[in-house]
């Protein structure tokens, strides 16, 4: 039997960067607010200081950061003839957990997607006619416009001080940017990180090829910043220890470095850490949520009673809690009803290593986000008619890290992988060698989503989510594309051998691709193709918002944190403009 | 535990409430009408950061028992809530006048109640605190206060003598060819900040070292540091702009607060006027320091140095930066830093083997947090790069001892 705790007006689940700026904003308003994050309070110096947060062993090979399977997990299957098996040891991608989550262990590369790519639907049938897409694909407009977001991208690259180089004002073209992104209201908050050596060469290469290469958007600081609320971040020392760590320099955008000091002091707002919100509380109508029950490592359960629920939970476990809280209908991929779980979709990468004998890359010199990156190949910036696929992604030489351990790893095709060449090979190539990427889309099909597994449970006797998702080919086709490309770039750039990697199916869940998970409760314009609407406000029931990548309709070729923490911000904003003068929904079905 | 309780005053603890020897006392009516009063006097507890000891341990106003460390044992905050049995609402406003200015309650007060700093204060602000705690919740709670090891719990031959050694009751009198600013902070600094409980030099009995105030003094683990205008260790760098940011807001371009002074400026300064802030800093910058002579830096060359700099490079550079000008408002300034160059290490140890948080204000909110070494560098390692930090940059100070490590590092933490 639960205890009843006494009632509060908003209750978040998961305190990431989606529920702190939620939290912060709706604190702001003067509600009451309680989150409850099922892992550790997360904190700078006692949790990642300079002291040892660099250690690979311990928060990449070992994820210590991370959300123990043990815990929570899903199973997996590639198609719906198989039958799903539990992941027990994070690969393919890395759940957070803890105080921060994802927004801990980024790189921080902080996109913004592009104006076609909230139309994608409406653009590629205007451009290249309705039969031009897979019968299967099931990509739709998001029902927010670029236009829409841009106010809210600015506040969360703001809130980041995000490091860059604008590619257009206001409409107005500028050298040194991104020539194809969307119009910005104003230039980047702190310029561009410092370039190291791998990504000015690509750069010059790609210039050489009519490219038009720009400094890759960084939430790892290029100099010291004061956010609008009045935090501090230190300048990016480029020690190489972003995604998988915590970053100990106070230099990487994070819930800790940019919200948390401002929000831990407000006396309208508490956080529950080590709780685990076992399911949203609906009333006996269904259309109303109550509050959330929880349970502590003791194994207690507490009932908190909230007016609002936001649901701020990592991607895959917002549709986990829809699914065993009994809201919406699941989708059914044999009938194509029902709307929660549709549109699980993932990303497509690839990498283009190469080898040179006389370059010296000092790959240790890095940042999560520094590198030179080129969008010629991105969404619909280039012509597909005659390319048999739609999407694309960025083309990049990201300087992420040169650590000790898996940086031997990269060595040419044909080397032993143990022993006195092994050794050799690696002392001769870690400074000589170097790995552009590609960062593609991959859209969503009616036989990719989530469901309730029927065989499995977690810890708490819940069904554990079910994931069933593969490449199609028009991903397969399109980064191979991407990675010709690259290809082109890095030949330019003249090493003595390349060897392009594009991925090949079927989709491997045990090896690290990206954790840029999305959908399964997605954005749109009706109940009857979406979960949530425009304002990510459950169609379901209103008084319920689900955040984050969760509400994609698809993914675009570029990382989700800009876009995310854009949404937080536009929701944020619906709440306070709208829905707290007059709660109820905010679109008429 | 709040750390600025360590040094509160020298021999200890308050102890109003006793509450039979007046309990019969009568009072006079309490006006609660008199906003102004009240607003003023509550405005004092602040600058007088009462709360520190006076507060219970879970944070009630004024209904005592917060625990306050001395040097010659630990003692309990009294219960000054108007409650007549535990508190002072039996008292009369005579009898919370002569606590204050003479350090005499209802028996002989111990001065760790820093009765010899608020005497000072005009009977008028007295009475403006009194009218205001009279305001304040009455809580029953029964604090002993009398928490002290022998000899110094046999409280009358104790605190008579060193009131006699120490003591001079005497309002503050203006210096009238001061302006009014330089006025105005003395009275605070002097007065109900009481600033050289901490920052001024102390006798082996606690009392203040007679024309050595504000010079710096030893405070359990850590240095209040010299606060006088001293060249180098003391505030002649900082503007009189720089030392009211610094009270204010925690943090200025040169350093942020941490250690005990975080809880000061937690409780209290935070919280004063824009005007009291300048005319504190007005009066700091006008005290002459010390006759301290700059100690000749040690050479480059020495091993020490040179250990210190490699491991200074590894271990501190990232946030300090290599030439040790630090971020501004974030991780502080190392090159030039009173700080760094006190003649006793003991604060720069603490920090470094400890670890310590910067404290948070409203307008700076980040409290950026250095964490401890202690576990993962030697004693020498430490003293070679402290004895670094402490002479690179033109900085000049005594060199570190693994020894003097060591003594922090058995201490144990009270930093961070």
């Amino acid at each position: 039997m639960a205890r009843k705790l006494p009632a509060t007006d908003v209750v978040i689940i998961g305190l990431g960067w989606t529920g702190s700026i939620l939290a912060n904003e709706l604190a702001d308003a003067g509600l009451n607010v309680v989150a409850i994050e099922r892992g550790p309070w997360r904190d700078t110096s006692s949790d990642f200081p300079v002291t040892y947060a660099q250690d690979e062993l311990r928060y990449h090979i070992r994820h210590d950061l991370f959300l123990r399977p043990a815990q929570e997990t899903m199973t997996f299957r590639h198609n719906v003839n198989q039958h799903a098996l539990p992941i027990r040891t994070w690969g393919s991608f890395m759940p957070p957990n803890g105080v921060g989550g994802a927004g801990v262990h980024w790189n921080a590369e902080t996109w913004r997607f592009l104006p076609s790519d909230f139309v994608l639907r409406t653009h590629l049938t205007q451009r290249y006619g309705a039969k031009f897409l897979p019968q299967d694909m099931t990509i739709q407009d998001w029902g927010i416009t670029y236009q829409e977001l841009e106010p809210y991208y600015d506040k969360f690259e703001y809130l980041c001080g995000t490091s860059g180089q604008a590619g257009n004002l206001q409409g107005k073209k500028q050298d040194g940017g991104n020539p194809f992104e969307g119009p910005r209201s104003r230039p980047y908050p702190t310029p561009p990180q410092k370039q190291p050596y791998g990504p000015m060469l690509f750069a010059e290469a790609a210039q050489q090829l009519g490219y038009h290469p720009f400094p890759q958007p960084s939430g790892n600081l290029s100099q010291a910043y004061v956010n609008p609320w009045g935090v501090t971040l230190g300048p990016c020392t480029y020690c190489g220890y972003c995604e998988w760590f915590g970053c100990g320099n106070y230099s990487k955008a994070s819930p800790q470095t940019t919200v948390l000091p401002v929000l831990m002091r407000k006396p309208n707002f508490k956080a529950l850490t080590e709780s685990t919100v076992l399911r949203i509380n609906l009333d006996s109508s269904g259309k109303r949520a109550t509050g959330v029950t929880f349970v502590n490592t003791s194994g207690e359960e507490f009932e908190q009673p909230a007016d609002l629920v936001l649901l701020c939970a990592f991607q895959l476990f917002n549709v986990h809690m829809l699914l065993v809280s009994g809201i919406g209908t699941p989708y059914d991929p044999g009938t194509g009803k029902g709307q929660v779980g549709r549109n699980y979709s993932y990303q497509v990468t690839s990498s283009v290593p190469a080898f040179w004998d006389d370059k010296n890359f000092n790959p240790f010199v890095a940042s999560g986000a520094v590198g030179m990156t080129i969008d010629e190949f991105n969404g619909d910036n280039f012509d597909h008619s005659n390319l048999g696929f739609v999407g694309g992604g960025y083309i990049g030489a990201v300087m992420t890290n040169g650590r000790p351990i898996l940086s031997t790893t990269r060595l040419p095709k044909g080397t032993p992988e143990w022993g006195a060449e092994w050794k050799q090979a690696v002392a001769k190539n870690y400074l000589t060698s170097y790995e552009p990427v590609t960062h593609g889309s991959c859209y969503s099909y009616d036989n990719c989503f989530l469901d309730l597994d029927p065989t499995y449970t977690d810890a708490y006797g819940r069904k554990l989510l079910r994931i069933t998702f593969d490449f199609h080919e028009n991903e397969l086709k399109m980064s191979q594309y991407l990675t010709d490309r690259l290809g082109d770039i890095v030949q330019k750039m003249g090493p003595r051998t390349l060897e392009k990697k594009p991925p090949t199916g079927p989709y491997d869940v045990s090896k690290y691709q990206t954790t840029h998970t999305c959908g399964g409760a997605i954005m749109g314009t009706s109940p009857n193709n979406s979960v949530v609407n425009r304002y990510c406000q459950s169609w379901d029931v209103p008084n319920l918002f689900v955040t984050g990548a969760t509400v994609f309709p698809q993914n675009a070729g570029y990382n989700p944190t800009g876009t995310v923490g854009a949404l937080a911000f536009w929701t944020a904003h619906a709440l306070r403009s709208q829905y707290l003068k007059n709660p109820g929904p905010l679109v008429q079905a | 535990m709040n750390s600025r309780l360590l040094r509160r005053a020298v021999l200890a603890a308050v102890t109003f409430g006793l509450g039979t020897a007046f309990a019969v006392a009568q009072t006079r009516p309490i006006n609660h009408q008199n906003f102004e009063l009240i607003a003023r006097g509550r405005y004092l507890t602040v600058l007088g950061d009462c709360a520190a000891c006076h507060n219970s341990p879970d944070g009630t106003p004024f209904a005592g028992g917060n625990p306050v460390p001395t040097p010659f044992g630990t003692m309990r905050g009294a219960n000054i809530t108007p409650d007549k049995d535990t508190g002072i609402g039996n008292w009369s406003n005579e009898q919370f006048y002569h606590a204050l200015h003479d350090g005499v309650g209802d028996v002989r007060l111990y001065p760790a109640m820093p009765y010899t700093y608020y005497t000072k204060m005009t009977r008028q602000d007295v009475m403006a605190i009194r009218a205001y705690l009279n305001t304040v919740k009455p809580v029953r709670h029964d604090v002993t206060s009398d928490t002290l090891p022998f000899p110094f719990d046999i409280r009358a031959p104790a605190t008579t003598v060193w009131d006699w050694l120490f003591f001079s009751p005497g309002t503050f009198k203006p210096d009238p060819h001061k302006s009014a600013a330089w006025n105005r902070g003395a009275y605070i600094v002097q007065g109900p900040g009481h600033c050289g409980a901490c920052h001024s030099p102390k006798t082996m009995l606690g009392g203040d070292q007679s024309g050595k105030q504000l010079r710096g003094a030893d405070l359990q683990g850590w240095v209040a540091p010299d606060i006088t205008n001293a060249k180098r260790i003391g505030l002649d760098a900082w503007t009189v702009q720089d030392i009211a940011e610094y009270l204010k807001t925690g943090a200025n371009r040169f350093t942020d607060a941490s250690g005990p002074m975080a809880d000061e400026i937690r409780h209290s300064s935070s919280h004063w006027t824009e005007a009291d802030l300048k005319a504190v800093a007005t009066y700091l910058k006008d005290q002459p320091g010390g006759d301290h002579q700059a100690p000749k830096p040690l050479a480059a060359s020495d091993p020490r140095m040179q250990a210190g700099k490699a491991i200074y490079e590894d271990q501190c550079s990232a946030c300090h930066t290599m030439d040790g000008g630090g971020i501004q408002r974030m991780f502080p300034q190392l090159k030039g830093s009173p700080f760094v160059q006190q003649p006793d290490p003991t604060s720069l140890l603490q920090v470094v083997v400890n670890g310590t948080r910067a404290v948070a204000t409203d307008e700076r909110p980040t409290g950026p947090a250095m964490p401890g070494f202690g576990w993962k560098l030697s004693n020498a390692q430490i003293a070679a790069v402290v004895t670094y930090v402490r002479n690179a940059w033109s900085n000049a100070a005594p060199p570190v001892s693994p020894g003097d490590v060591g003594k922090i590092r058995h201490a144990g933490g009270s930093g961070s």
